[in-house]
């Protein structure tokens, strides 16, 4: 099963290679979306093989587990690794018309290619340090894209989104140190064994801590978040797709995988305060966006609040919850990449993103208004799109643990999210035009390229609303898995000792 | 709009929904025997049973009133709109909305379960927001949507929460079964929580005081649609949800008191505002307020008079409602004005109209023989049975009764009669396609009025028996049930409504003195939306300031509190002695680390911070040395001459260091002192027990037999950990092509 686990990384990394060589020329989108489509039909595979099979993994280089590197593929992971492969389809299908020749000679495909694997590897990975690879890989790649252009706004965001970030390596980096001193082990199944024979389980709270809080600066949660409003709304919109999909959700994963398989030990402590996290992450991240009036700023913030939400699945620790975190998960990257995705068009067709400074959609772009009700009113939770459900168990998990307050506020937030989406709404689309009389989809070239996309995602997000059922009964597996990870411990380790 | 009546408008926008409507209204016709005769049908398909989600629905006679009501109606107001927006640029999407918003609607009204109802609950709230919004350009327009759809959007949310907490306590969505277990919700400890959600829900959709702002504002819309949503149907959603979850939550003094309160100072309210308007179709928008409030006092009761009345009076307002304003649009079509102070003597230019706006009057004032007049009759019936309260209830009755017959003059009467009034278009009549449907709805309330059995026996006691879970409770709808004290108060009514009606003018100054003197809740809106975006600006400000210092200073604060506050709160410091172990060399290069760091934290030069730092790394490889690590030490040594070269190359070309303001500086420092013991000590603590060896052993044994290779770092670099390797030359390679671009992309202008 080895090679069906490495495909997905390879896959990218080659195709980053050869957009690369290629790089002033015009050919190199082909090979971006070629690779991406592969990628994508390896992602399925992969993703077939685990619902059959249960948790698959394998050993790279040959070293049984836990000496080298093992990678797994979880429902979790596999989903993670799918989902990421149809965003970056979809973005790379995009890019045709919104990534310009100057950045591609300067290797926009390279880098996005190198992006998508970094991301792939997260998901894929059962080692704690090639996870921190992975985040490097990452980080290094996305400051590339993020910086693309050379704007000075880009560079501004730029020094922000890296120099916060590095503060989540350096955290995550000493943790990994002290957890191998404590464990003397890097492999995620070794540790989640290892982990109970510690005496002083206190100390490894307090480890546990650093491992939040550097998880926490990726995932964007209160008060940690600073990086992403500062960043996300300055590069191509491409970027800020891909972006606003994925990135903040490797660290929700990762604090999801480290969690529930690894620090389970004082769950009172650690989850009470994740709880917490999820309730202020939701709020600030929504008063945030009520406060803007830039179509991405707005976005922007949007991301942290929906963070809260799937932090609240975690904190939450029942079934259920972990069910809602998952089912959020997927939801929220097609939704909200879409979100972006559009923003790039409307910007296109009426000259900004400046909310103030532009209108009249509805009336010119039909297709676009409904191609934006969809993700948007999905985002705010309303029925029977899919963020409905994604709200609707995490509310009732919050109500069946008697947390009150926090359904409230789940709830509440559904309500201040609807209010930023018919801002963006009544602006953009119902509006006038303050000076363009008729801002017209059709005068933006390439728009094939990119609607296409924006509709794939559009029916996605109609379809996991429409039929739930299969995504449910998938999320509660992979939410019965991360609470009992025997069978992820088995497929790494082999046979329980 | 198009002046001449022409053909064009037979448009498939405009007549495809005619057509859907009129099939479902058909199709519901036929149940009615099958209803009658005391059944109920039920359709379930599977959707979501993870969830418990079920798509079920149910026609009983309950469903199958307002089944019949939004399809009928529907179909008469999508005739009507398809002569009304003919030529209008986006016809076609109000189509699709109406309809979608219909379907919706039935979709409400028909649903089992109670996570489906939600679903179309929501769906009509959407759908309400892009129709009122229809008008976009006109900023009103956009105000009205939003609020309507915020404040609705309140209860939308509270409904979900009801709902799952029914879900949780009955252990079902489904409403039949619901009703199936009659206290299982009273008798809960969450009886409470859920009546104050599901109340919520509908008194916002349904616009109850002080929830009431948004319908009057929702008038913005195109008349159809406020006819046919704001009137006749969507706010009924609000009095539908209180009738489905009657047999479940009534019967308890708080379900009594909510609804008789709220309903009675709505009805009120609403009808002494409906006095003070000058606009005809603000003037109905009030008087349906008034109706939603009459509806919500008797559903608080559980008595047969009571819901009888409710039932009936249901019917004989959504038809006269939907028929007035059907004409006010007529009227405002075809004299460009809705003013009511210049609009009389309609009835020459405009007889039909004048005809169908008298019948619906005369039933909304009450008149025998009206299906309107028996509607009042029940009502004071229904009042007069409210056993706590009765003159109270009653006299809310009456008031608002009296108030109703001098609007439905104010409305029907003055525009039509007298001589001939001062609009801005010469007054003409309608075309039939926008002339049927008052026609019809005002006709059927004169009809059911004088054959009321036809209505009573079909729908109307059958919802009786659906609302109260028993059959045998309705009581006869009869237009002379002899001498008693409702047909007295109906007097009563006459004579007031008479007494008002001719001095509704004196009484409109004064009301209008009054408002204008009065804050009001939708002046208010204005206000609380401002102050929310206050207190989201001043949050947003006070966290995201744009200055990295802060962040960086946040973002380390946040990782000392949660280290330093857990190891505290675990109770899990336990240093280990440290004194043994520390020998002079040990102490000569802690010295010579310290000054390399104070250098670097002190100084302003960049080149001797890098120097500093310089230092730092050259203690600490010989810190390995000492520990007979060779092999790391020279990798220490390399890596720190390479940065310190590379970093001074750099720095050569960049300003001084900025001096940091000293207030903070303090903190900084304070903060970094903490964060570093904080480390030191976990580290401590983690060294100070014992190593696990397995890996380590299993590297030196399997290095050479099995890998080839002698030098163990080397072999875990390329072998054991390859693919940690592979990662990192893609971060140095990607961090190569970031840096070409940055050199080489940024834009010449910025370049200078």
């Amino acid at each position: 099963m080895s090679w069906l686990l490495s495909l997905p990384l390879i896959i990218p990394f080659a195709t980053a290679i050869a957009a690369f060589l290629v790089r002033g020329h015009a050919s190199g989108r082909w090979i971006s979306l070629t690779g991406s489509a592969i990628a994508l039909a390896a992602a399925i595979a992969l993703l077939m093989v685990v619902l059959d099979d249960g948790v698959i993994a394998g050993q790279m280089g040959g070293w049984p587990a836990p000496f080298g590197i093992t990678l797994v593929a979880d429902l979790l992971s596999a989903v993670m690794v799918l989902i990421t492969a149809i965003t970056a389809f979809a973005v790379a299908i995009y890019a045709f018309g919104d990534i310009d020749r100057r950045r591609e000679e300067l290797g926009y495909h390279a880098l996005f290619q190198t992006l998508i694997a970094g991301v792939t590897g997260a998901f894929l990975t059962g080692d704690l340090f090639n996870l921190y690879v992975w985040f490097e890989v990452m980080l290094i790649a996305s400051f590339g894209m993020l910086i693309l252009g050379g704007e000075k706004e880009q560079i501004d965001g730029g020094v922000k989104y890296v120099a916060l970030n590095l503060v989540s390596t350096l955290l995550f980096l000493s943790g990994i140190g002290l957890l191998y001193g404590m464990t003397g082990t890097l492999n995620l199944a070794d540790l989640a064994q290892k982990v109970e024979t510690i005496p002083n389980q206190g100390l490894l709270t307090a480890v546990a801590m650093m491992f939040m809080v550097g998880f926490g600066i990726k995932a964007a949660v209160f008060p940690l978040f600073f990086w992403l409003p500062a960043s996300y709304h300055t590069p191509s919109f491409a970027v800020s797709a891909v972006f606003a999909g994925l990135l903040t959700k490797v660290g929700v994963y990762a604090m999801i995988r480290m969690f529930t398989m690894i620090f389970d030990h004082d769950i009172g402590f650690t989850h009470t305060i994740l709880l917490w996290i999820a309730g202020f992450t939701m709020v600030t991240g929504v008063l945030g966006a009520a406060s803007q009036g830039d179509f991405r700023k707005i976005l922007s913030f949007h991301i942290i609040s929906q963070i809260g939400y799937m932090i609240l699945g975690l904190a939450l620790m029942t079934p259920l919850a972990l069910l809602g975190a998952v089912f959020y998960l997927v939801h929220h990257i097609i939704v909200k990449a879409n979100l972006f995705l559009i923003a790039g068009i409307a910007s296109r067709a009426t000259g900004s993103t400046d909310l103030y400074r532009i209108g009249g959609l509805y009336a010119s772009s039909p297709l676009l208004a409904v191609l934006f009700l969809i993700p948007a009113f999905s985002l705010a939770g309303f029925p029977p799109l899919s963020g409905f459900w994604a709200k609707y168990v995490l509310v009732k998990a919050s109500l069946d643990a008697e947390f009150w307050f926090m359904a409230f506020i789940a709830l509440a937030v559904g309500l201040m999210t609807i209010f930023s989406m018919t801002k963006i709404w009544a602006e953009a689309f119902w509006k006038p035009h303050p000076t363009n009389p008729d801002p017209a989809l059709d005068q933006v070239p390439h728009r094939g390229a990119l609607l296409l996309p924006v509709a794939g995602l559009a029916v996605l997000t109609m379809v996991i609303g429409l039929y739930p059922e299969p995504f449910v009964v998938f999320a509660e597996r992979a939410a019965a898995q991360l609470l009992d990870p025997t069978a992820y411990i088995t497929a790494v380790l082999g046979a329980a000792p | 709009m198009t002046s001449s009546f022409s053909r064009s408008w037979l448009s498939l926008a405009g007549l495809l929904p005619v057509a859907i409507a009129t099939t479902l209204f058909i199709l519901f016709l036929q149940a009615v025997p099958v209803i009658a005769a005391g059944r109920t049908l039920r359709q379930v398909w599977q959707w979501v049973p993870g969830l418990g989600v079920d798509l079920s629905f149910v026609i009983d006679g309950l469903s199958l009133t307002f089944a019949l009501l939004i399809s009928g109606i529907g179909a008469l107001v999508m005739l009507y709109s398809a002569r009304y927006l003919a030529g209008h640029v986006h016809q076609a999407r109000f189509s699709l909305l109406l309809t979608s918003f219909m379907l919706a609607m039935l979709g409400l009204v028909l649903s089992d379960n109670l996570l489906t109802l939600f679903v179309f609950w929501e769906l009509t709230t959407i759908t309400s927001y892009l129709l009122i919004g229809f008008d976009h350009s006109a900023k009103k327009a956009r105000r009205s949507a939003l609020q309507a759809l915020l404040v609705t959007g309140v209860g939308g949310l509270a409904l979900l929460a009801a709902i799952i907490l029914i879900g949780t306590t009955a252990g079902t969505f489904e409403l039949s079964e619901l009703r199936a277990m009659p206290a299982i919700l009273t008798g809960s400890t969450l009886y409470l929580p859920i009546l104050v959600l599901v109340l919520l829900a509908a008194f916002t959709k349904s616009a109850q005081m002080p929830f009431h702002f948004w319908l009057p504002n929702a008038m913005a819309a195109p008349t159809p649609v406020s006819a046919y949503l704001h009137s006749a149907t969507m706010v009924k959603a609000g009095i539908y949800l209180l009738a489905r979850m009657h047999p479940s939550l009534s019967g308890t003094d708080v379900w009594l008191w909510t609804l008789t309160i709220a309903g009675a100072v709505t009805t009120v309210f609403a009808s002494i505002m409906a006095v003070r308007q000058t606009d005809l179709k603000l003037a109905l928008a009030y008087t349906t307020l008034m109706a939603l409030g009459a509806l919500t006092l008797l559903l608080g009761n559980s008595t047969g008079y009571a819901i009888t009345a409710a039932v009936t009076f249901l019917i004989v307002h959504s038809l006269y409602k939907a028929a007035l304003f059907l004409v006010i649009g007529i009227v405002d079509h075809g004299t460009g004005t809705r003013e009511v102070d210049r609009l009389s003597g309609l009835v020459r230019a405009m007889p039909v109209t004048a005809a169908a706006a008298a019948v619906a009057a005369l039933s909304m004032a009450g008149f025998p023989p009206f299906l309107g007049f028996i509607g009042k009759e029940l009502k004071y019936a229904g009042a007069l049975a409210v056993a706590s309260e009765p003159v109270l209830v009653a006299g809310a009755v009456l008031l608002s009764s009296a108030l109703m017959f001098a609007v439905a003059g104010i409305v029907a009467l003055r525009p039509f009669w007298g001589k001939a009034g001062d609009p801005p278009k010469p007054p003409k009549e309608g075309p039939w396609a926008m002339l049927l449907g008052p026609v019809v709805l005002a006709g059927l309330g004169a009809f059911f009025g004088i054959m009321p059995s036809v209505i009573a026996t079909t729908l109307v006691n059958p919802t009786v028996t659906a609302i109260l879970a028993e059959p045998g409770e309705a009581k006869p709808l009869l237009l002379w049930a002899g001498i008693n004290l409702p047909l007295l108060l109906s007097i009563a009514t006459f004579v007031l409504g008479a007494f008002l009606y001719a001095l509704h003018r004196p009484l409109r100054r004064g009301l209008i003195w009054i408002t204008q003197r009065t804050p009001s809740l939708d002046g208010g809106w204005d206000g609380f939306l401002a102050g929310v975006m206050a207190v989201c600006r001043w949050q947003t400000q006070l966290l995201q300031t744009g200055i990295l210092r802060r962040y960086l200073f946040l973002t380390f604060a946040t990782a000392f509190v949660a280290m330093a506050g857990t190891l505290v709160a675990k109770d899990a410091i336990d240093l280990p002695n440290l004194v043994p172990d520390v020998l002079p060399k040990h102490g000569m290069l802690f010295v010579l680390i310290f000054l390399g760091l104070a250098l670097t934290v002190i100084t302003q030069s960049r080149i001797a911070a890098i120097a500093g730092l310089g230092v730092v790394g050259i203690g600490i490889a010989m810190l390995f040395i000492l520990f007979s690590a060779p092999d790391v030490a020279i990798t220490q040594l390399l890596v720190e001459t390479l940065i310190v070269v590379l970093f001074a190359a750099a720095a050569l070309r960049l300003p001084h260091l900025p001096r940091g303001g000293s207030g903070w500086r303090f903190w900084d420092a304070m903060l970094a002192l903490g964060l570093g013991v904080t480390t030191t000590a976990i580290l401590l603590m983690v060294t100070a027990s014992p190593v696990d060896r397995e890996l380590t052993g299993f590297f030196e044994g399997a290095s050479w037999p099995e890998a080839f290779g002698r030098n163990i770092v080397n072999v875990i670099l390329v072998d054991f950990r390859a693919l940690d390797t592979f990662g990192e030359i893609a971060v140095v390679l990607v961090a190569a092509i970031g840096a070409y671009a940055l050199l080489k992309g940024t834009p010449e202008r910025q370049k200078k």
